[in-house]
């Protein structure tokens, strides 16, 4: 039976770690993440987890750790935020070529300077072409089921790539919300133990992670980039299994009245819960206002945002990430890409909002909704706008 | 009675490092590795740092490795290693690993590898006390990206980065010294070899893979690319620089140390320093002045050894 109860966030996902039976941890504290590895330490002290906890001495190491881990057949977890992402970056970017299945939890946290612990999404945008399966979760629940997910993605034999949960810091990290916990029990076969196809064995030899020329550097790359996009069909295909065993249904880009607004507010993560809240009030006043949320940002859901958007008279994008000196945040350039040269593409406007756990409230979503109204009728189209921005 | 025999016959006659790899003619690194391979046996798994190891023994599709083999960056032999170790002992314990006997980890990196990027990984894993191996194949400078300087290398040496002229000697700075500090995580053991004495190799890098918990052994590897040597002189100018006291050998066993390999009396330094044009252009006086400063250390290791320390 699963279990309902009121939980810390990073105890949700740290419980699900736990169930997930991972055979080495390798992590180095950080704040917002911190809870999540204390929390796992008491586990193995306590013996409830049968695993190698490394307290390594830098996140570059525990990412390196890591790959030496998952190379030898450990399943393998850690869990890091901000500039901690930053300093094992080098490591991040050859764990997906190399394909071990590492899964890692982001306190989604800003970047430095100013020396900031609250939450954005500048530390995870700055390793967007890392190669990593990257999902955004927006609830506890949500948390605690895309780990499951997580692991049985990245480990399945047609995908082997690492990947990142991505949860907002302090926002989602710190606050306890209901959660029904699956049991190890119940999680029954969604989750075989890992069975590595290439592993680090002195009874069978291989030679992992050699210097590459550039005469196979490039199909290299190539095939790096087709299994990328090739995960997505796996990626469903384990959401679809996961919502038939346990009720609760993914998608990679999730709706809110979207089918007949004019106004769609798109945004990833735990803001997503306030800027419901703005469009159950907007719909209330009668404004046509909807909203996507979207849950996998790696590999992109192009198609998915181009038929969701597309009915849509204007397309508001909430980034909570810049670009300096770029075409605003991440998330807007991926989606005015993915319409560029598709006729009939909505109007498309950028919004900057919650940087460094700047509070972004129902007024704000309000705000933004009708802004876009505006800047639809402008003829030149807008640079970005920052939300709440002290003059 | 103590009787040591050695003979070249009685190291092993499988190969783990396999022949054809890319080093330079004259390369330390082959000649060492080659024994390496021979102490560490095929119950190995390496994990190499980027370097001249990595780059001459792996590029793709050819391998010179006869063991399991990875490398992932310049800085993480020792963090991966430590993966390693716990993947595989965790793996052990829940009955899910393929070998069930003791699987040795060696780490493997060079003096830029271990003195300086690699240094905060290395000290972490020393620290942390996982069972590995650790080897620094030193060849005195970043030889693989050109002949840069590293902390590892001597006072007075030419690079490329460390040129001499007008104002400068060359390296301004005296050789970090690596195994000293390694010895001071308190880790069970610690030793210098050269390929000029391979038995002593053989026998210290045994003796690391045998002790439970992190071993260092630093590797001196005369690289005649970098130090401007003749190739037929590698383990000659190798033999010489123990002669000299350049580089001495000597173990430390549980914090104990023992010089392995005492001359008699030293050979002036400029005999070793003399065939390297890396030091060609030094001065009486300079050599002098280094001299005094390898026999000084040299003193210091003798009087620790008398008085046990």
């Amino acid at each position: 039976m699963t279990r309902r109860v009121g939980m810390e966030v990073s105890f949700a996902l740290s419980e699900a770690v736990k169930n997930c039976n991972v055979d080495v941890i390798s992590a180095y504290p950080i704040t917002p993440q911190t809870h999540i590895v204390e929390e796992l330490s008491q586990m193995v002290a306590d013996g409830d987890l049968d695993a190698e906890f490394i307290m390594v001495e830098s996140e570059h190491s525990a990412m390196a750790a890591c790959c030496g881990a998952s190379a030898a057949g450990a399943r393998t977890f850690t869990s890091t935020a901000s500039q901690g992402l930053q300093l094992m970056s080098e490591i991040v970017f050859i764990a997906s070529n190399m394909r071990l299945p590492i899964v890692m939890a982001v306190a989604n946290r800003s970047l430095s300077a100013p020396l900031s612990i609250w939450g954005d999404h500048s530390d995870v945008m700055a390793n967007r072409d890392s190669g990593w399966i990257m999902f955004f979760v927006e609830s506890g629940q949500s948390v605690h089921d895309h780990v499951y997910i997580a692991y049985r993605v990245a480990e399945d034999s047609r995908v082997l790539l690492p990947t990142m949960v991505n949860l907002d810091g302090f926002q989602l990290t710190h606050v306890i919300e209901p959660v029904e916990l699956i049991e190890k029990a119940d999680l029954g076969d969604f989750l075989p133990p890992y069975d590595p196809q290439i592993q680090l064995n002195p009874l069978k030899p291989v030679t992992m992670g050699p210097a590459g020329t550039p005469a196979m550097f490039t199909e290299a790359k190539k095939a790096q980039e087709v299994v990328t996009w090739n995960s997505r069909a796996i990626i469903d295909e384990v959401w679809e299994d996961f919502g038939k065993r346990f009720g609760r249904h993914y998608k990679a880009v999730e709706t809110f009245h979207t089918d007949d607004a004019e106004t769609i507010i798109v945004s990833m993560g735990g803001l997503s819960g306030t800027a419901r809240a703005a469009v159950d009030k907007m719909r209330k006043e009668g404004k046509k206002v909807g909203l996507v949320r979207i849950r996998l940002f790696r590999p992109f859901p192009a198609e998915d945002l181009r038929r969701i958007l597309s009915p849509a008279k204007v397309i508001a994008v909430c980034d909570r990430a810049i670009s300096y000196g770029g075409p605003g945040g991440p998330l807007c350039s991926e989606i005015k890409s993915a319409f560029f040269g598709y006729s009939g593409a909505p109007y498309i406007a950028n919004f900057i909002i919650g940087l460094a756990g700047r509070n972004v409230w129902v007024t704000d979503f309000e705000h933004i909704a009708d802004r876009a109204q505006q800047l639809v009728l402008q003829e030149e189209p807008a640079p970005y706008e920052i939300i709440g921005l002290r003059e | 009675m103590d009787i040591n025999v050695y003979a070249a016959r009685m190291l092993p006659q499988a190969e783990y490092f396999a022949p054809g790899h890319r080093a330079c003619l004259g390369c330390g690194h082959g000649i060492s590795l080659r024994l390496i391979m021979k102490a560490m046996g095929p119950r190995t798994i390496v994990s190499n740092a980027t370097g001249c190891v990595e780059i001459t023994s792996s590029t793709y599709p050819q391998t010179s490795w006869r063991v399991p083999w990875i490398h992932v960056a310049f800085e993480t032999a020792a963090s991966v290693a430590s993966g390693i170790e716990a993947a595989i002992k965790a793996l052990q314990r829940k009955g899910r690993y393929p070998e069930k006997e003791r699987v040795t980890i060696l780490a493997v990196a060079g003096d830029g590898g271990t003195a300086d990027i690699g240094m905060q990984g290395l000290s972490g894993a020393l620290e942390r006390g996982h069972d590995f191996v650790y080897v620094c194949m030193d060849n005195e400078a970043y030889m693989n990206t050109g002949i840069q300087r590293s902390s590892s290398t001597p006072y007075g040496a030419w690079s490329t980065t460390s040129p001499f002229g007008a104002k400068s000697i060359g390296q301004k700075t005296w050789k970090k010294n690596m195994p000293a500090i390694c010895a001071a995580h308190g880790i069970p053991y610690v030793a210098t070899v050269t390929p000029a004495y391979p038995f002593d190799m053989v026998d210290k890098l045994r003796k690391a893979k045998e002790v439970e918990g992190p071993a260092y052994v630093h590797v001196f590897s005369p690289c005649p690319t970098g130090w401007r040597l003749d190739p037929s002189m590698t383990v000659q100018i190798a033999r010489l620089a123990v002669q000299t006291g350049a580089f001495p050998l000597y173990e430390i066993v549980d914090g104990k140390i023992r010089v392995t390999e005492k001359p008699k009396k030293l050979l002036p330094l400029i005999e070793y320093m003399r065939p390297q044009r890396r030091y060609a252009h030094l001065t009486e006086e300079d050599v002098k002045k280094i001299q005094k400063r390898v026999r000084s250390e040299y003193r210091k290791l003798l009087k620790r050894e008398k008085e046990g320390y």
